[in-house]
Parts: C-alpha cells; sequence; structure tokens
C-alpha cells in the first residue's frame, strides 16, 4: 500500500482535457500515458478521491479514478463495437428475465420488483424482452437486440466503458439503462440486482461483515460508473431567460 | 423518473459526504464550490418541470450515494477485513504460552 505522498491535489486544463496535479506532478495512468478527462465536474471528483485518501491511498475505493484510467488506456483493448456487443450480450442471460419457480414467495417478489422495469424497458425501447422460467432463460429476438446496439452507438467510447462497467455489476442490461435514463436511482437498481440476495437475508438474518460489504461496495461501483456515463455524455448550456417585467 | 426526494435534502447530505471525505478544509475544495454553485445555477427556473434541474438532482443523488457508499465500505472494511493475521506471539499469547527464546538462532 502506497503512502500518501502529496500534499495538494488541484485541476488544471490542458490541450487534450483536465489534468490532475499531485503537488507539482502531473497524474499518470497505469500504462504511464497523460491523465486527461473531457470533463471539468469529472476531473473534480476524481481530484475528491485523490484527496480524500488519509495516511495510505487505497486504490479499491477510487473507482472514478479506475474507470478513467480504464478509458485511457483500455486495457482489453477492445473497439466501440466489440464494447457494445459484449453489453448487448448480456441481455441474454439479464437478471431480471431470469425467473425462479420456486420458493412462491420469492417468484411472487421477482413479478412484483421485475416486472415493472422490464415493461418500463420494453416501452421506452419499443422493443419485447420478456422474462423466463426456463434454464437457457430468456429469449430476446435479434430486433430487440439490434434496437440496444443502434441505441448504445450513439454513446461515445468513454460513456461506453462505463456502461459496460455498469452491466457487468448489475448484471444486468435493463436496469443499467435505468440507470442511464434516470429512471431509476443507484439504491434501487441496486437492490432489484440483489433482489435475490435481499430476499435470503430477510429469511435467514443479515450479515455485516459480508452481505453489507458486498452491498456498500456494489453501490460504490454502480454510483461510479453511472456518473462516469453521464458526465461523459453530457453537454451542458447555460441558457439565460430574460427576466419578465 | 427516478423517485429522488428534495433537492435541498440531497445537497445537504451531499455537503455532509463531502464534509467527511475532506475534513476542515471542505468549504475551499473544487468540489463544494462546483456543487453549490451548479445547484445555485439551476434553482431559478419558471418551469415546473425541468429537466435540466433534475439531470442535475440525478448527478447529485449519484454521488452522494458513490461518496456514502465508500465511506462505509470502507468503515466495514477497517471493521472486519482489515486486521490481518496475528504474529506467532500473539496466537501463543492466546493459550498462554511464549515462544523459546533461542540465543544462537533456530537449529
Amino acid at each position: 500500500e502506497r503512502k500518501r505522498f502529496y500534499q495538494n491535489v488541484s485541476i488544471s486544463q490542458g490541450e487534450g482535457g483536465f489534468e490532475i496535479n499531485l503537488d507539482h506532478r502531473k497524474l499518470k495512468t497505469p500504462q504511464a500515458k497523460l491523465f486527461t478527462v473531457p470533463s471539468e465536474a469529472l476531473a473534480i471528483a476524481v481530484a475528491t478521491e485523490w484527496d480524500s485518501q488519509k495516511d495510505t491511498i487505497k486504490f479499491y475505493t477510487m473507482h472514478l479514478t479506475t474507470l478513467c484510467n480504464t478509458a485511457l488506456d483500455n486495457p482489453t483493448q477492445r473497439n466501440k463495437m466489440q464494447l457494445i456487443r459484449a453489453a448487448v450480450k448480456f441481455l441474454e442471460t439479464d437478471t431480471v428475465c431470469y425467473r425462479v419457480e420456486e420458493p412462491p414467495a420469492l417468484a411472487e417478489l421477482q413479478k412484483n420488483e421485475w416486472d415493472p422495469v422490464v415493461a418500463w424497458a420494453e416501452k421506452r425501447y419499443n422493443v419485447t424482452v420478456g422474462s423466463s422460467t426456463s434454464i437457457l432463460g430468456p429469449n430476446i429476438p435479434a430486433s430487440t437486440k439490434e434496437t440496444f446496439i443502434s441505441h448504445l452507438a450513439s454513446y461515445n467510447m468513454w460513456a461506453l466503458q462505463g456502461i459496460e462497467f455498469v452491466i457487468t455489476q448489475l448484471k444486468s442490461l435493463i436496469l443499467s439503462m435505468g440507470l442511464i435514463d434516470r429512471h431509476i436511482t443507484v439504491e434501487k437498481a441496486v437492490l432489484l440486482s440483489r433482489l435475490e440476495e435481499e430476499y435470503q437475508i430477510r429469511r435467514w438474518g443479515n450479515v455485516e461483515w459480508a452481505h453489507d460489504y458486498d452491498l456498500c461496495e456494489l453501490r460504490a461501483r454502480t454510483a461510479a460508473g453511472t456518473l462516469f456515463v453521464h458526465l461523459c455524455s453530457e453537454s451542458s448550456t447555460v441558457k439565460h431567460k430574460l427576466l419578465q417585467d | 423518473m427516478a423517485a429522488l426526494g428534495a433537492p435541498l435534502r440531497t445537497l445537504r447530505a451531499l455537503l455532509r459526504e463531502l464534509r467527511y471525505a475532506a475534513g476542515r478544509s471542505y468549504r475551499d475544495s473544487p468540489a463544494y464550490r462546483h456543487v453549490v454553485a451548479a445547484f445555485r445555477a439551476h434553482r431559478v427556473t419558471s418551469e415546473k418541470l425541468c429537466r435540466a434541474q433534475q439531470e442535475l438532482h440525478f448527478q447529485a443523488a449519484t454521488y452522494l450515494c458513490l461518496l456514502r457508499s465508500v465511506r462505509e465500505h470502507a468503515a466495514l472494511h477497517r471493521e472486519y477485513h482489515g486486521r490481518g493475521e496475528r504474529s506467532p506471539q500473539e496466537v501463543a499469547g492466546l493459550v498462554g504460552f511464549r515462544l523459546p527464546q533461542q540465543p544462537g538462532g533456530k537449529g
């Protein structure tokens, strides 16, 4: 574990975007590229992560920094289409489409909690998704996949890294789109993703050092991914309205 | 639209998290200034359903969730997973033994 070796964290604007300065040194990625982000708000959030480190640097708490490093270095060397296909592939095993038949209480809970969000996605994207109790999972029509592929193609490479990250964390494309489209909050998305675990916890009891630990970690990663996507795909303009007398 | 509650509540909770993260000088931090400025800029609007305002509120709520979860996760880690293994001396001490002293070193 590295000790905190810097006093001040600050942001500066360079050619490629916003950079992070640790004292007088410029932050670099693991592959030694200059750390530049396109959005000032994202740079501020990353700087806050570095400034929050106390005596030692706990990299496992710095989710936004990690996401930026992934976007800059692209260590898996995937292009845009490969990322999109990896994301859409999750639909075949989407958590909210995979239903149980037993125990009936859990099946009922899944129906009540997951059906609305599937219905929302079907309406919003004009697709058929459905759900299945078969071990093979739901049968997703090709047109549905094509719709999601072309929708995701409208996002830039950075946002896509974030989207794919959130999908991998939640194990669900539907829940991730719910987050990206601001239909559900992070807490709700995580709850829906962990529905069966929550059911078992309610039945058998909560184990703080395991359940809460995992819950907090999943919330942190999902929140970081969602924020990352929004900050990388927004363009904010301030329109001043004329004051009416 | 996600069920978010009052923006003021989110703002206050977010500023509280920034205070926990930064310490004394949190009001000078870029994050604090940015958040306060963003909320001020989006406050004045004549529309009932201002999309930009809702987008900002959602972003703020997401960032709040991030800061809060990271802090809680770190606290849980310290509490349950941070201690590491006991040294041989401590293990021996658990049952009341002491490790033998060997002036010439082992074997």
